[in-house]
């Protein structure tokens, strides 16, 4: 099983060159970490900047500079900052090339669950409704069960949905799947030391498994 | 030039009135109009409406109008870091209208720009879409959503000037050009307020034909969420 970190990791093998990226709150952050500086990528905060630098040093800690996730940060040489009516002009407009960002659940037609738990949890929907339904590509990161065991990757997600038919590709910390456009998830690769059977087993919606699955490969 | 300047914050916002439709600047604390907060909760009024990207946390910002109940509904679309906001929601003391942020913004641009409605492709097929105007344009399906004004709009700036034109800093910017251009009337407070003449206009973000009330706010505590630094 992958740690956060190394989901992380994985998610950012799919970075290409020229990229501008919004990454969301929590596992998608840590991606940053991972990007080869061989790669020139713009990394979008919606909050209002393009950007996005490292975490400050202590001294250089300012609270007028914050990202989506409310951490203070720094702005790389070359940023640009702007309103939020701008910033999402910028991501329904198609501008934002990748987002890649968590779920709670994700169905096999690609619809995607992560602001609401009926009753128990609510948070809003932040920036997450204007990006899937706007991303040309979206890559979700996310564990593959519940704490409970519970499969999150569902024939059709149960609780209410983020955005329809948007995800294309999931890294979990057992597999990195792709949703099919005809319904399913393709299973690509494997976690190290995680079976073809274990994944089968912990997913609740249609598993395609097309020749070897192959083990992820780590630099 | 016309000088918009007042004393203060209780000067500001001396007349909003019980049951007022607001909107207030800010993503999480950053951009917040502390002075006015203040100065609100020293008011008698209450069942206000406030459109906000957040909604504060328990002890700043909007999360100390809302503890001290004078809040009737609150239009955001982030809420997570507030326990006493996700209290009052659930227990259905506290009206909500969650709104995708892009959605919010647009709203808000939409408004002060006398734009009545839009389409958008966030939320169609979502419990967001429910009731709303569906159409399709390009093979793809977009909802309708309406511009937002408000009675008053609180935004906070760096750098201002005597008639109203706004600089900001940093992503403190967020929702507040936006809500200037929104508000009946704009209540804008800054932590340098400079005579006409000395904002370079090459320079101003905010254009003062947007703000009707600005002064120098005062002891900003610029509160962080999520101090985090790297070694």
């Amino acid at each position: 099983m992958l740690s956060k970190n190394q989901i992380a990791q994985r998610i950012a093998k799919e970075v290409k060159n020229g990229q501008y990226i919004n990454l969301g709150i929590g596992i998608p952050t840590l991606v940053a970490n991972y990007i080869p500086d061989s790669l020139e990528v713009v990394l979008q905060s919606e909050n209002g900047l393009l950007g996005i630098g490292p975490f400050p040093k202590e001294e250089d800690v300012d609270p007028d500079l914050i990202n989506a996730g409310k951490q203070t940060i720094t702005m790389l040489k070359g940023s640009v900052l702007f309103n939020s009516a701008e910033s999402f002009a910028m991501i329904r407009g198609g501008h934002v090339h990748l987002t890649i960002l968590g779920a709670m659940e994700v169905s096999e037609n690609g619809d995607i669950a992560n602001w609401k738990i009926p009753g128990k949890m609510v948070k809003g929907m932040g920036g997450a409704m204007d990006l899937v339904a706007s991303a040309e590509n979206i890559i979700v990161a996310m564990q593959h069960c519940s704490k409970s065991g519970e499969s999150k990757l569902l024939t059709e997600c149960t609780l209410p949905i983020t955005g329809v038919r948007c995800v294309k590709k999931i890294v979990s910390d057992l597999a990195v799947l792709e949703v099919s456009p005809s319904g399913g998830f393709i299973l690509k690769e494997r976690a190290p030391g995680v079976s073809v059977e274990e994944i089968k087993e912990k997913t609740s919606g249609k598993l395609i498994i097309e020749g070897e699955v192959p083990e992820m490969v780590f630099d | 030039m016309i000088n918009k300047t007042v004393k203060d914050a209780h000067e500001a916002v001396a007349d909003i009135p019980t049951g007022a439709f607001l909107m207030m600047g800010g993503f999480g604390l950053s951009g917040i109009p502390e002075n006015c907060i203040s100065a609100l909760l020293q008011r008698d009024i209450k069942d206000l409406t406030i459109v906000s990207n957040n909604a504060g946390v328990d002890d700043f910002g909007i999360g100390l109008l809302l503890k001290k109940r004078m809040v009737k509904k609150m239009i955001s679309s982030y809420v997570g870091e507030n326990a006493e906001f996700e209290r009052q929601l659930l227990q259905g003391e506290l009206e909500v209208e969650l709104i995708p942020q892009g959605t919010l913004a647009e709203r808000v641009r939409a408004g002060g720009a006398g734009i009545p409605a839009f389409f958008t492709p966030a939320g169609v097929g979502t419990e967001v879409a429910e009731g709303k105007e569906i159409r399709e344009f390009d093979g793809k399906q977009y909802l309708m959503e309406t511009g937002l004004k408000a009675d008053f709009s609180i935004i906070k700036a760096w750098k201002g000037d005597t008639a109203g034109n706004l600089i900001f800093k940093g992503t403190a910017r967020n929702f507040n050009p936006i809500m200037a251009a929104a508000g009946k009337i704009c209540i804008a407070e800054v932590e340098e307020l400079v005579e006409i003449g000395e904002l370079d206009p090459n320079q101003i973000h905010t254009p003062g034909i947007y703000v009707q009330r600005i002064f120098e706010g005062r002891n900003y505590e610029k509160r962080i969420e999520q101090r985090t630094v790297s070694n």
